[in-house]
């Protein structure tokens, strides 16, 4: 698994990567109420803002950590956001991209880097 | 502003793992553990504890508390004469405008007058308080306010003292506590019974672990407090009130006692007075109401509201606006023009760039669940 300064998590399988947020996102950003996901085909660029997750307290933007096509999106997470509380890496998964560029995974973090990061 | 001022709960809440932030110049308990979900929906199963210390404490003295009643309604458009030893009500501090200069709580405590104030408002009322002639305006800086409030709060409070549960809906009175003289009101600020708690601040970290130690009791933060009030269709000053709306416009003119009204025995006499009545026999161009956003995004303050779709000039704004956690949906309140203020009326509100639908929805959200 790798992740982002932003706190994303990516799991690569074959050529499609799941992304989700980490278990630190959750949990700073308390029970999170609505989720809005990227559009199945839609052609993202790294740095896009292509999901809006909404907790109690805020609205935060999530952003495409890779440039590729979107494959799938959890409509589950849309139904029942609190999965991304109970289970981030797990049941609580955002969507599934394509990369373009899959060298794009090296400039990720990897576990011990991203657990530096947040201390 | 200098460091942030502490609560003497301060250190019980770090203790409780209390996620702290600062709000109106306090380091506040915004979460603890539980969360803000599960904090607001325990406090409407059992009982919730809050720490409001940061609030203004003011007791107002003058030859006689008639005198002092009198006084104070020079500046609140609320019957404060009327108001009987042991009851409390809500009131509002106008402008001459007919703006909105704070909300409060005012007591008849026998020899005074208690006021509880917002605490972003704390230094603006006191001052305002003090160009009151022949008053005596004292600030309580030596004790901790506490509110316990939900279902379970009367067996929780009168397990500590049975007369608690003889107090009714807004009734005040002085309780001993944990040994701590309390002075202590029936009443919250979140649609739920229970009580709001003034004990001294050397006993309040004693009395707060009491009340906690009752299995129905949990530690509760300002998130859940703003989600609890939210729900409960209660203002928040400085959001849905402030000097631009007036007591018609904000739809708190219940709180106006008919005997300040226009032909009331003592109508008028308050700044903005004028204004104020005139709005309350002819109706506001505009009035706060609750707002239902359509599925499930949260519509959160600031929002601009749209009689239609595709309309280019908004007509009104979101003030205060999240999830309801007991309403399983987002919850709004904002201001729209008279027209579109009856329930059921659908506008539009603009996020992210796209037009949503919102239900005017009467207030409050979730009932009330007061002991009267």
């Amino acid at each position: 698994m790798k992740y982002t300064e932003e706190h994303e998590w990516l799991r690569p399988e074959g050529d499609i990567v799941t992304v989700g947020i980490t278990k630190h996102a959750t949990t700073q950003l308390g029970d999170i109420v609505f989720v809005e996901l990227p559009e199945v085909g839609a052609t993202v660029s790294k740095g896009d803002e292509i999901v809006v997750i909404e907790s109690v307290k805020a609205a935060s933007e999530i952003m495409a950590p890779l440039d590729g096509e979107v494959t799938e999106v959890n409509t589950d997470l849309a139904d029942n956001p609190a999965l991304a509380n109970e289970d981030a890496t797990g049941a609580g998964w955002f969507f599934k991209i394509k990369p373009s560029d899959p060298s794009q995974m090296d400039e990720c973090l990897d576990e011990d880097a991203y657990n530096a990061l947040i201390g | 502003m200098g460091e942030p001022l502490r609560t003497p709960l301060h250190a019980l809440h770090v203790e409780l793992g209390a996620r702290m932030v600062v709000f109106a110049g306090y380091e506040m308990p915004l979460q603890y553990p539980m969360g803000v979900m599960q904090e607001h929906l325990h406090t409407r199963a059992r009982a919730g504890l809050f720490d409001v210390s940061h609030m203004g404490q003011v007791i107002l003295r003058a030859d006689s508390t008639a005198a002092a009643a009198e006084a104070l309604e020079t500046l609140v458009p609320v019957d404060v004469a009327g108001l009987a030893e042991g009851r409390q009500r809500y009131g509002l501090f106008t402008d001459d405008s007919g703006g909105l200069l704070d909300d409060l709580m005012l007591a008849n405590r026998g020899d005074h007058l208690f006021l509880v104030v917002n605490a972003a408002r704390k230094a603006h009322d006191l001052a305002h308080l003090r160009t009151l002639q022949g008053v005596e305006v004292h600030e309580i800086t030596d004790r901790a306010l506490l509110a316990l409030q939900g279902p379970a709060a009367e067996a929780v409070l009168a397990d500590l003292a049975p007369e608690a549960a003889d107090m009714r809906f807004m009734d005040v009175a002085t309780l001993t506590l944990e040994g701590a003289e309390c002075w202590v009101s029936r009443s919250g600020y979140t649609g739920e019974d229970g009580y709001e708690i003034s004990v001294p601040a050397d006993r309040a970290e004693a009395l707060a672990r009491r009340l906690l130690a009752h299995g129905d009791v949990a530690p509760i933060g300002l998130g859940a407090r703003d989600s609890l009030r939210l729900e409960a269709g209660l203002c928040l000053y400085g959001h849905d009130i402030d000097e631009s709306t007036t007591p018609a416009e904000a739809a708190l003119g219940w709180a106006i006692q008919k005997v300040r009204r226009r032909d009331g025995a003592r109508a008028g006499g308050f700044p903005g007075a004028e204004t104020i009545l005139r709005e309350l026999a002819d109706g506001p161009a505009r009035r706060r109401v609750g707002l239902r956003p359509e599925g499930r995004a949260p519509m959160r303050e600031g929002v601009p509201l749209y009689a239609g779709a595709d309309d280019d000039t908004p007509v009104g704004r979101i003030t205060s606006g999240g999830f309801g956690p007991t309403v399983g949906g987002p919850v709004a309140m904002g201001y729209v023009p008279a027209e579109l203020a009856a329930p059921g009326t659908v506008v539009h509100g603009e996020l992210r760039g796209k037009r949503l639908p919102l239900t005017v929805t009467a207030l409050p959200f979730t009932p009330a669940n007061f002991k009267r």
